[in-house]
């Protein structure tokens, strides 16, 4: 029962950094509001672009690379969701899980250099 | 007392303290992004043989940072007029409160703690992730080109070199076995983490330089190409939180290297008496002065370095440091 209360306490305090953390956004935005001058004009709320006119709306189609690398980063996130647990509980496992690991890491290297000579690596 | 409450039964009033430590911690970190922010000046400036700010609050400057956000509050807020309104409010919370909520689990000292956490180190990195959503949220609300620009290549440095920060730790978490920082701490006393990780500590300080979105890897707001990135169309407050963010995150961070590699609270041989708190303020200090003298010192790289960098050679290094580190781990049994 104890250990249960420290649990949920170690929970309840991670849970008013959250808390905290939106608040004081919220408070100094609304603080500011109070203090700040408010003098509209149309020209002040146009686009910045360097001074010329803005044209085309902003939101394109974007380049497939960025695309590419973050399914590549998908890839590896699972990857260390697989390896965490086994780092943490390595030493009951011993060597071989720790064969095992390299295989299963083995694998995902010749992914790598799959994308890597395939150019998916290469930013142009 | 803090003990007994910490087993007490979580309620309104656990809450209600809580939160007000928690906001002594916040009042602490604010105190420490003021005089983060002149430091760095004052450094930068004496490195290029400059001054830095000398003028309001006396000779040092000391309070040349209240002055500029002062400034910053009294600054009318400007919202585009094809900017998405509701995301474009939100994005400022959604960077800032994952960079104050990674604070929580970060071990001061042995007794200067929030919350001790099992999984502590897997909960940092899983929440100081989510700052790249506010920033892409940012971005994409503006409007703006340079605006989405910025925060693509944010979001894809961001993503790209998390990975190796990921792994680096892995070997730390295979000598420790556990993912509590206390736990890691604790294991350092034959040996800060840093004699028997060097790899990974360096792999972590670059990959964690990036994260930061500082210099050379300051690619997201490169001022001389993209004006300002992500936050071009932000202004007074609104802004200030993203720079808040970045510099929580920065002592988040240097607080989080000086845990896992440079012994946390430890003190060295033979200077026992000196107190685990001035430790950890001294270890924390030589973290952040070496990353504003990283700044001052390299130049910003290019976008195809960067994440051929990232991937080519920063992820097979953390890799194979986590097979060198389990191997080690067989043959030595030091741990």
């Amino acid at each position: 029962m104890e250990l249960w209360n420290l649990y949920q306490n170690n929970y309840l305090i991670v849970f008013v950094f959250l808390c905290l953390g939106v608040l004081l956004p919220v408070v100094a935005l609304f603080l500011g509001k109070l203090l700040r001058p408010y003098k509209p004009y149309d020209t002040k709320y146009t686009t910045y672009e360097s001074g010329i006119e803005p044209f085309h709306d902003s939101r394109v189609q974007f380049n497939v690379r960025y695309y590419i690398f973050a399914l590549m980063f998908v890839i590896f996130d699972v990857e260390t969701v697989f390896l965490y647990p086994w780092a943490v509980a390595y030493e009951k496992l011993g060597i071989f899980a720790l064969i095992e690991m390299l295989i299963f890491v083995f694998m995902l290297i010749i992914g790598l250099v799959y994308a890597w000579k395939k150019k998916v690596l290469k930013w142009i | 007392m803090v003990e007994e409450l910490l087993y007490s039964e979580a309620g309104l009033l656990n809450f209600g303290i809580f939160f007000l430590l928690a906001t002594v911690l916040l009042l602490v970190v604010l105190g420490f992004v003021t005089y983060a922010i002149l430091a760095e000046r004052k450094v930068m400036g004496f490195m290029q043989l400059r001054q830095g700010p000398n003028q309001v609050g006396g000779r040092w400057g000391l309070l040349q940072t209240v002055a500029d956000v002062l400034k910053l509050l009294l600054k009318e807020d400007t919202i585009p007029k094809l900017a998405d309104r509701p995301l474009f409010i939100l994005a400022p919370v959604i960077a800032f409160a994952p960079a104050f909520m990674v604070l929580a689990t970060i071990p001061f000292t042995d007794k200067l703690q929030f919350a001790d956490i099992g999984v502590g180190l897997l909960y940092y990195i899983a929440i100081s992730g989510l700052t790249t959503v506010g920033i892409v949220t940012g971005a994409w609300a503006s409007n703006n080109k340079y605006a989405l620009l910025g925060g693509m290549r944010a979001a894809a440095q961001m993503i790209s070199y998390e990975i190796p920060l990921v792994m680096s730790v892995l070997g730390i978490i295979l000598l420790t076995g556990s993912l509590n920082l206390n736990e890691i701490v604790e294991a350092q006393k034959n040996g800060w983490f840093i004699i028997w990780q060097p790899i990974a500590f360096i792999v972590f300080l670059i990959a964690s330089t990036a994260e930061l979105n500082r210099v050379p890897f300051d690619l997201p707001e490169a001022e001389s190409e993209l004006v300002a990135g992500f936050h071009v169309e932000y202004s007074g407050f609104r802004w200030a939180f993203f720079m808040l963010a970045e510099y929580v995150y920065f002592f988040a961070m240097a607080s989080l290297t000086t845990v896992l590699f440079l012994g946390g609270w430890l003190p060295l041989p033979f200077l026992e008496f000196i107190p685990g708190a001035v430790w950890f303020a001294l270890k924390f200090t030589a973290v952040i002065f070496i990353l504003v003298w990283f700044r001052v010192t390299f130049p910003r790289l290019r976008a195809d370095q960067l994440m051929e960098f990232g991937w080519k050679v920063l992820l097979p290094v953390a890799l194979a440091n986590i097979f060198l580190t389990a191997l080690l781990k067989e043959w030595l049994n030091i741990f």
